[in-house]
């Protein structure tokens, strides 16, 4: 009996941990607590939206109110605008970002593993890296017109370069000694290239790509604010010549949407290929 | 020495580039090993040990002097010297059991025996029963033991070992050195063993090679004799012991050697 309750006491008082202040820098908070938080702060962004519109704060013109907003995107939507705009600006994301990405894997593979190329790329890659992209757009114009290649065009350069320098890191982060080991099976540099640092350096590919796919949303807007007959940006520009403030501030809540949904996926997607990077 | 030795090593340099001028790593190495043999390399850290051993495993060149691997120079790395590193090199994305495969259908074995061996190899280190683990689900002492099923599969004449034991804790040390040597005595392999660790050095081997410092090369050659197999308590007998303090005086002597330079 005493012994009994000699072991329960201590355990009792085991089991309730102090709880730290939730603003101190080493609370934890769980899963739910944070979707709570999140959601609030969301809410006290949209109830601050009403109130300035509510309160004749902001004219109607320059800050429609969220429910104005909503209407008019659910128009869009129903007419059909919504739709072939998002499809527009996806398809040149794709295509853009998909050639870009490829070149620069392929790119980074060369100046990872052969320091000729490294010599003759990288300096260049570096000194074209640092021009603005924006400045490229007016170029890309006269080179291309203003039709999905010149969309490609900028978002290729806007991805393609930093891309491979971050992908010739990820190679370059591979460990010495996994390519020592596949030399002692007798395995060919190409070999250990492909069968070896590519798959280990996948991962923080994967991360770079969901990265680089962030930045190519932010090229393609760009691209169809300052010349094209569709898409996202574009849509941007015509709310602005009309001055449908409502349109406007519609789409660019689209857009985010947009961004943080393939940013969700790609981290979802990376979850499930590198399952064996995790514990049990 | 035997008339031919697996392994001799004669007027091997090395030099790294330190800046401008090179720094002489290894200055002068000569060694035999023979077939089936066990030895182990010491020294104090940097006296270029994980350097020698990797020029043997042809994982980094030389300047000067002559390698031979049954009487034929090598160069270059290849599937007659299997090598476990310190650091875990079990490829992440792979399974244990399919770790092994890898080495295996890289070193052009038959498809068909492929999962045979592997599975007998897993065996052999006893975990069987974490064929299908990641090695992010496995802990040192395991992945060091897959890495060691993973370099004996192929089948290569010699192994060559960079303290693969020196992250462990003393209890999966002594099991891992066990395991080892049993291995080795069914093998009949040669093996060349580096490690920080004494005791070990002297458990393990047939003969220890204790390098000096600045610049690397061979001090001395200790031999020991004690029968084989070796029992586990033997660490602590007497003539051990005394085997023990003599390979760490020849250690501190070159230490103290280079401190009062
Ligand atoms: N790639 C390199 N470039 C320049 N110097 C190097 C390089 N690798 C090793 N060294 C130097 O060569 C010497 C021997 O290094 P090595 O790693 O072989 O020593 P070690 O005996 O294995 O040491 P430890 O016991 O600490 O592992 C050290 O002084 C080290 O600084
Ligand atoms: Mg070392």
């Amino acid at each position: 009996m005493t012994l009994q309750t000699d072991t329960a006491v201590p355990k009792q008082t085991m089991q309730r941990p102090r709880r730290k202040p939730l603003l101190s820098m080493a609370a934890e908070i769980s899963g739910a607590a944070y979707l709570l938080i999140a959601i609030c702060a969301f809410l006290l962004f949209i109830a601050g939206w009403f109130l300035a519109t509510g309160l004749g704060v902001a004219k109607p013109i320059f800050l429609p109110s969220p429910l104005g907003v909503i209407a008019k995107l659910g128009k869009l939507a129903a007419d059909g605008t919504l739709a072939s705009d998002v499809g527009n600006s996806v398809y040149r994301i794709m295509v853009g970002f998909l050639i870009a990405s490829i070149m620069a894997l392929a790119t980074a593979i060369l100046i990872g593993a052969y320091r000729f190329w490294e010599a003759a790329i990288e300096p260049f890659l570096d000194f074209v890296r640092y021009m603005p992209v924006v400045a490229f757009v007016p170029l890309t114009i006269l080179w291309s017109g203003t039709g999905d290649i010149q969309k490609f065009l900028i978002i290729w350069i806007g991805t393609y370069f930093q891309q491979a320098l971050m992908f010739k890191d990820n190679i370059k982060r591979v460990p010495a000694d996994f390519i020592g080991f596949g030399r002692t099976l007798g395995m060919s540099d190409l070999r250990v290239l492909m069968r070896i640092v590519l798959p280990s350096a996948m991962p923080q590919i994967w991360d770079t790509l969901r990265i680089s796919l962030g930045w190519a949303w932010t090229w393609v807007t760009l691209a169809e604010l300052v010349a094209a007959n569709s898409g996202l940006g574009y849509r941007i520009t015509v709310a602005q010549r009309y001055l449908q403030t409502d349109m406007a501030i519609g789409y660019i809540l689209v857009l985010g949407v947009l961004g943080l949904a393939t940013d969700q996926i790609m981290r979802l997607l990376g979850r499930h290929f590198f399952k064996y990077e995790r514990k049990s | 020495m035997q008339a031919h030795p697996k392994l001799k090593i004669s007027h091997l340099q090395k030099s790294f580039a330190n800046g401008r001028s090179p720094v002489k790593v290894l200055d002068d190495i000569n060694l035999e090993v023979g077939d089936n043999e066990f030895v182990s390399l010491v020294g104090a850290s940097g006296c270029g040990k994980s350097t020698l051993l990797s020029i043997i495993a042809g994982l980094q060149d030389h300047e000067q002097g002559e390698m031979l691997v049954d009487g034929s120079p090598i160069n270059g790395p290849g599937r007659d010297r299997g090598v476990v590193f310190q650091s875990y090199t079990l490829l992440p994305w792979l399974t244990a059991l399919q770790n092994v495969e890898f080495a295996l259908r890289e070193t052009g074995h038959e498809a068909k025996d492929i999962t045979e061996v592997a599975r007998r190899h897993l065996d052999l280190v006893k975990l069987s029963r974490f064929a299908d683990s990641f090695p992010s689900q496995l802990s040192g002492g395991m992945k060091q033991r897959v890495a060691i099923a993973r370099a004996l599969s192929y089948r290569p004449k010699m192994l060559l070992m960079d303290e693969p034991f020196g992250a462990l804790d003393a209890l999966t040390r002594g099991q891992m050195q066990e395991l080892l040597m049993q291995i080795w005595q069914e093998h009949r392999l040669t093996v060349i063993f580096v490690t920080h660790d004494v005791e070990e050095a002297v458990y393990l081997s047939d003969r220890i090679f204790v390098m000096g410092l600045n610049p690397g090369r061979i001090k001395e050659c200790i031999e020991v004799s004690s029968a084989r197999p070796r029992p586990t308590g033997i660490q602590h007998d007497r003539e051990t012991l005394e085997l023990q303090a003599r390979v760490l005086k020849s250690i501190r002597e070159e230490t103290r050697r280079v401190e009062f330079d």
